[in-house]
C-alpha cells in the first residue's frame, strides 16, 4: 500500500467536522430561504407566514405547504424594478470584471517578471490592502471623491476643471470602487499561473523567431488562461451580488441587485421578498459558480 | 564539481581502451585558410560581481560539431545562451558569417535552440510545435506542410503529430524539441543538455543518432553537456571551459592525451599524476625526482617546460603490469619508468580490468588491461607483487 | 519567468498599481492627523481625532465587540479550515468529496448578501437569540474556506517523503502527522488564523444581517456613520485598524518567513 494511501484514511476523518459545520450552516440556511421566498410577509414575529411548527402534527403541516406560493417570484419577473436591478447587476459585473481584466494583467505580468527575490514582496504588497479592510478603503476613496476632496482639489489646482465636478454618486465612483476592492482577486490567480510558465517557453518561442508581442499572444496569454478564468470569475460572481460598494459610492437612481435586496430585507421588512431575490440571483450564478468550482478544483488538485 | 568518470568504468560492456579511433563520419575542422563561420571574440558576461564567462575566443566552422564541456558553473551555458541571444555579452563580438550578432535579438537570429528540458508548448500539439517557427518566417502553407512532414520523418515521430507533449514520451518529446529547432534550418544549431534527461541506452543511440542527423544535414551543431563521455562520442572538436575561463579547445584525442593542464587531464577520464621537481633537461626528455614514484623520464613536450614543480601524467591504459618487469626491446637506449609495488584492489569491468597498485613509497597507481584472454590463468591477484611500467612517450609533464 | 528582462513597460504597470492600490489609504491615515475637520484645509498635526474616538463609547463597545468576534470565529475557522485542508490534500478521493469541496469554497464567491440572508433566516428558524455567537458563527462560515485555501496550498508543496520517511522510522500516519506535517505548516496555520481574523473584522454584510440589537460591530457602526457623510472621527478609527492590521500582517510574514523554506520539495518540477 503506497505511503498516500495510508494517509488517506485517517485524513479523511479530518473532514468531519467541517463538513457537519458546512452542511448546517451553509446548505441547510437554503433550504430555508427557498423556503421562505415561498412565503408571505405578514406583520409578526417571525414576519413571514406560513411558519411550519413541527410539534403540530403532520396535518399543520401539510396546511402550512398549501400556504406556500410563487407568488413572490412573480413579482420579480414582472416588475420592471426587479429586472432592471438584474440586468445592471450583471452589466456592472462584466464592465467591472473586463476593467479588472485590463488593469490586473498587466500588473500580474509585471510581478511575475520581477527578479525572484522582489516576487514575495511585491505579493505581500498587493494582498496587504486586501487585508486592509474593505469598507475602510471605500471609505478612503469617499474621502478623496467628495465634493471637497483631495482630487477636486488637485484638479482646480492644476486648472483642468473650473468648478469641482461630482465625483461621488456616480456610476463612476463605483467602478471605481468596486475595480479598487477587487483588484487583489484578479492579480492573484493570474500571478499564480504566470509564474508557474516555464521561463524557457517564452524562450524557446522568441528562438523560433517569435517577436516579443508575438511570444506574449501565442505563448504566455494561452497559458494564462486558467488564471485568467480563475480571476475574472473571482470577481464576476461576487460583484453581481455587491451591496456596499453601490451603496456609498453609486447614484441612487438605479439599484444592484444587492441593494434591492438589502432594501427589501431592512427597509421595507419584506423577508419573503428579499429570500425570492437570493434563490433567483443565486440561480442566474449557478452556471459561473459551478464552472468555478471546477477551475478551483483543478487547480488546486493539480499538485 | 568535475566528472571524472572514466569511459573504462561506465560500461559492463566491453570498452575499447587504445586511443580512440575517430569515426570517418565525423567533418574534419575547417582549415585556418577559410573564415569560420562563427567567431567569438574575447567575449564576456558578468553577473553582478560574478564573472560568469571570461574573455573567451573561439572559431567554429561550418558544419563543425562542437562541445562546450565543463563542469556545473563554469559558464558553458551562459555562453551558448549568448549565442541564442537570450544574454548580451558586456565585452567582445560575435560573428557569425561575418556579421556582429551579439545585440541581435533571440527571433532576429537565424540561430535556433534545443531547450535542455525541450520547452515544448503544452497547448500545441507535436505539428504545431514544429509548424511554430515556419509560420513566424512567414511560409507558405503547402510550404509548411512539407516541412512540417520532412521533419516528422527525420525524427521519426510519423503518426505522432497530433498528439500533445503531456501525451509522448520522454525520448519522444526530445525528438519534436529536435525537429522543431531545425525545422527553420538554421545556420548553427545550439543544444543545451539535451539528454541530461534520458536514461543510458536511450542516451546512446540518440548520441549516434543526433551525430548521424549532423552529418546528414551538414550543419553547424554546438552542444553543451558536462558529459566528458557524450562529448568525446560526438563532437569533433571540444571547448574545455573552467570557472568562465575557455582552457583548451581539442579534437577529442588532443584532450585526451595531450591535456594543457593538470583540472583538463583529470576532468577527462583517469590519470595518475606524480608532482615533482624538474631535474634535467635534455635528450628529448625531462627528467622529473618525485616523491612518490622516484626518478621518472618524459618525452620532452612541444611547449618548454618553465616551472621546476610539475606534475608527470600517465593514463591508467599506458601503464603495464608485470611479475618481472618490462622485457629489453630493440630500442635499447630508450629509458622506462620502472615502479614496483603491490596490487591493493581489482577492479573487474568486464572489458577491461582496472589494478590500483600501491607503490613502495606508499602512493597509489593506476592500471587498466584490457582483458583478452576470456579465460586467464595468468591473472594477478591481491597482495601479488608487481611491476608497473611506461615509457617516457606514455607520459606527459603538466605545469598546473 | 524571472529570466526575462523586466520592460519599462512592466515597471510602469507595477508602479502605477501599486501607486493606485496604496494612495487612499496613505492619504486616509494622513488625515487622520488633521487637526482641521476639513479635507480642504491642513490645520497641523493632532490626535484629537483618536480622543473623540476614545471618548466615543458606542464606538469603542462597537471595537471591542469586533474584536472579540475576530479572535473567537477566527479560531474555530481556523480549526475547521485546516482539519477540511488536510482532509482535501491528503484525503484522496472519498465519497462526497465533490459535494464537500464545492460547500467549502462555495462562500469564497457567493454574494455576501446571499450568505447574510441564508444564515440569518436559519437563526430565526432556530429561535437562536441573534447576537454575539450569531455573528461569530456566521463569520465562522465566511472565513472557513479562506483557511483551508492557504493551509492546502502549503500542504501541497509539502515535500511528501518526510512523511514517509516517519512512517518508516516507526510513526503511525497520525503520529507522522502531528510529528512532522503539523510543524511544518504551523506558518500557514498562523496566516490562516490572521486572514480570518482581519475578514471577520472587516465584515459588514454578513454581520449587519446576523446580528443581533445592542451588538454592533465596528464596520456596522463606521458604515452606519459614514451613510451619513465623512466625519474626520472615522479617519482615526480606520487608521487604528490599519495598524492593527499591519502589525497582524508583519507578525504572520514573519512566522511564514521563519519556516517557509523548511520542508519544501526539492524538486523544481
Amino acid at each position: 500500500m503506497s505511503a498516500r494511501r495510508i494517509f488517506a484514511r485517517p485524513a479523511r476523518f479530518a473532514a468531519i467536522a467541517p463538513y457537519v459545520w458546512m452542511v448546517l450552516f451553509f446548505l441547510v440556511p437554503f433550504i430555508f430561504v427557498l423556503k421562505i421566498s415561498l412565503s408571505q410577509t405578514v406583520i409578526a414575529r417571525p414576519p413571514y407566514t406560513p411558519v411550519f411548527d413541527f410539534t403540530a402534527g403532520w396535518a399543520a403541516i401539510e396546511q402550512a405547504l398549501g400556504a406556500l406560493s410563487i407568488d413572490n417570484f412573480r413579482l420579480l419577473v414582472s416588475d420592471d424594478l426587479y429586472v432592471l436591478a438584474y440586468v445592471r447587476s450583471l452589466v456592472v459585473a462584466l464592465i467591472s470584471t473586463s476593467i479588472l481584466l485590463l488593469i490586473g494583467y498587466p500588473i500580474a505580468y509585471g510581478m511575475a517578471r520581477l527578479p525572484k527575490r522582489w516576487q514575495p514582496l511585491a505579493m505581500m504588497l498587493v494582498i496587504v490592502p486586501f487585508w486592509t479592510s474593505f469598507l475602510i478603503r471605500i471609505y478612503a476613496w469617499i474621502n478623496i471623491l467628495q465634493h471637497d476632496g483631495l482630487l477636486n482639489q488637485l484638479l482646480l489646482a492644476l486648472h483642468l476643471v473650473a468648478q469641482p465636478v461630482v465625483w461621488l454618486s456616480t456610476d463612476s465612483a463605483m467602478y471605481l470602487g468596486i475595480v479598487y476592492s477587487y483588484l487583489p482577486f484578479m492579480i492573484l490567480p493570474l500571478y499564480a499561473t504566470l509564474t508557474k510558465m516555464e521561463p524557457a517557453l517564452e524562450e524557446a518561442a522568441a528562438d523560433l523567431g517569435a517577436s516579443p508581442r508575438e511570444v506574449f499572444w501565442l505563448v504566455t496569454f494561452p497559458l494564462s488562461l486558467p488564471g485568467v478564468g480563475a480571476g475574472v470569475l473571482l470577481c464576476f460572481i461576487p460583484i453581481v451580488g455587491e451591496f456596499v460598494i453601490p451603496d456609498l459610492l453609486a447614484g441612487s437612481n438605479s439599484l444592484m441587485i444587492g441593494q434591492t435586496l438589502w432594501l427589501e430585507f431592512f427597509n421595507n421588512k419584506d423577508w419573503p421578498v428579499a429570500s425570492a431575490t437570493a434563490i433567483v440571483l443565486l440561480v442566474l450564478l449557478i452556471a459561473p459558480l459551478l464552472l468555478y468550482d471546477r477551475l478551483q478544483r483543478r487547480q488546486l488538485e493539480a499538485k | 564539481m568535475a566528472e571524472k568518470v572514466s569511459k573504462s568504468e561506465t560500461a559492463s560492456e566491453p570498452v575499447k581502451i587504445e586511443p580512440r579511433v575517430l569515426p570517418v563520419v565525423k567533418p574534419e575542422p575547417a582549415p585556418q585558410a577559410n573564415m569560420p563561420l562563427l567567431r567569438i571574440e574575447d567575449v564576456g558576461k558578468k553577473f553582478g560581481s560574478f564573472r560568469a564567462v571570461d574573455r573567451v575566443s573561439l572559431d567554429i566552422a561550418a558544419g563543425e560539431f562542437f562541445a562546450l564541456l565543463g563542469p556545473s558553473g563554469c559558464g558553458k551555458t551562459t555562453l551558448l545562451r549568448m549565442l541564442a541571444g537570450f544574454e548580451t555579452p558586456d565585452e567582445g563580438r560575435i560573428l557569425l558569417g561575418g556579421r556582429d550578432i551579439a545585440q541581435v535579438l533571440p527571433h532576429e537570429r537565424p540561430v535556433n535552440m534545443m531547450f535542455q528540458n525541450y520547452a515544448l508548448f503544452p497547448h500545441l500539439n507535436v505539428r504545431d510545435n514544429i509548424a511554430f517557427g515556419l509560420r513566424r518566417a512567414g511560409m507558405a502553407r503547402a510550404e509548411i506542410n512539407t516541412r512540417v512532414a520532412e521533419m516528422v520523418a527525420l525524427v521519426k515521430l510519423d503518426g505522432l503529430e497530433k498528439r500533445k507533449p503531456d501525451q509522448l514520451s520522454g525520448g519522444q518529446r526530445q525528438r519534436v524539441a529536435l525537429a522543431r529547432s531545425l525545422a527553420r534550418r538554421p545556420q548553427v544549431l545550439l543544444l543545451d543538455e539535451p539528454l541530461a534527461a534520458l536514461d543510458k541506452k536511450l542516451r546512446e543511440s540518440t548520441q549516434f543518432e543526433l551525430m548521424e542527423l549532423q552529418r546528414r544535414l551538414g550543419m553547424t551543431f554546438i552542444i553543451v553537456t558536462h558529459d566528458q563521455d557524450e562529448a568525446m562520442t560526438v563532437a569533433s572538436r571540444i571547448g574545455v571551459m573552467a570557472a568562465g575561463r575557455l582552457d583548451q579547445v581539442a579534437t577529442p584525442r588532443e584532450l585526451y592525451e595531450a591535456p594543457l593542464s593538470r583540472w583538463i587531464a583529470e576532468f577527462i577520464g583517469e590519470i595518475n599524476l606524480f608532482e615533482g621537481q624538474v631535474e634535467t633537461r635534455g635528450h628529448d626528455r625531462i627528467v622529473v625526482s618525485s616523491r612518490d614514484a622516484g626518478t621518472l623520464a618524459v618525452a620532452e613536450p612541444r611547449n618548454p617546460v618553465t616551472r621546476t614543480t610539475v606534475s608527470v601524467a600517465v593514463r591508467p591504459e599506458k601503464v603495464k603490469l608485470s611479475r618481472r618487469g618490462p622485457v629489453a626491446d630493440g630500442a635499447g637506449n630508450q629509458a622506462i619508468n620502472r615502479l614496483e609495488g603491490v596490487i591493493a584492489d581489482i577492479s573487474y569491468l568486464g572489458g577491461l580490468t582496472v589494478y590500483k597498485v600501491r607503490l613502495d613509497s606508499g602512493a597509489f597507481l593506476r592500471s587498466s588491461m584490457a582483458n583478452t584472454a576470456r579465460i586467464d590463468i595468468d591473472a594477478y591477484s591481491l597482495s601479488q607483487r608487481v611491476v608497473a611500467w611506461f615509457t617516457p612517450d606514455d607520459c606527459l609533464v603538466l605545469e598546473q | 519567468m524571472a529570466r526575462a528582462k523586466v520592460t519599462r513597460f512592466n515597471m510602469a504597470s507595477l508602479a502605477l498599481g501599486f501607486a493606485f492600490l496604496y494612495l487612499p489609504i496613505v492619504i486616509l491615515v494622513i488625515y487622520s492627523f488633521n487637526a482641521s475637520r476639513l479635507v480642504t484645509v491642513w490645520g497641523g498635526w493632532s490626535l484629537k481625532w483618536y480622543r473623540e474616538f476614545f471618548n466615543d463609547s458606542a464606538m469603542i463597545e462597537a471595537a471591542w465587540m469586533s474584536l472579540r468576534v475576530g479572535a473567537t470565529s477566527a479560531t474555530i475557522a481556523t480549526i475547521l479550515g485546516t482539519l477540511a485542508a488536510v482532509a482535501l490534500s491528503r484525503g484522496e478521493n472519498f465519497r462526497g468529496r465533490t459535494l464537500f469541496s464545492g460547500m467549502l469554497y462555495a462562500p469564497l464567491v457567493m454574494p455576501e448578501v446571499i450568505t447574510g440572508l441564508s444564515l440569518l433566516l436559519l437563526f430565526v428558524a432556530l429561535n437562536a437569540e441573534r447576537g454575539f455567537w450569531t455573528v461569530t458563527i456566521a463569520h465562522t462560515t465566511l472565513t472557513m474556506c479562506f483557511v483551508a485555501v492557504v493551509v492546502q496550498s502549503r500542504l501541497g508543496s509539502l515535500d511528501k517523503s518526510l512523511e514517509e520517511a516517519a512512517m518508516d522510522l516507526g510513526c503511525a500516519p497520525a503520529r507522522a502527522f502531528l510529528m512532522v506535517t503539523l510543524p511544518l505548516i504551523i506558518p500557514a496555520i498562523v496566516a490562516g488564523w490572521m486572514l480570518a481574523f482581519t475578514l471577520s473584522l472587516d465584515d459588514l454584510v454578513i454581520a449587519s444581517f446576523t446580528t443581533g440589537p445592542g451588538s454592533s460591530t465596528l464596520p456596522i457602526r463606521i458604515y452606519s456613520e459614514v451613510r451619513l457623510g465623512v466625519k474626520p472621527e472615522i479617519n482615526a478609527i480606520c487608521t487604528l485598524v490599519i495598524g492593527l492590521i499591519a502589525v497582524v500582517i508583519v507578525v504572520a510574514s514573519l512566522a511564514s518567513k521563519l519556516t517557509s523554506t523548511r520542508g519544501e520539495s526539492a524538486a523544481p518540477l
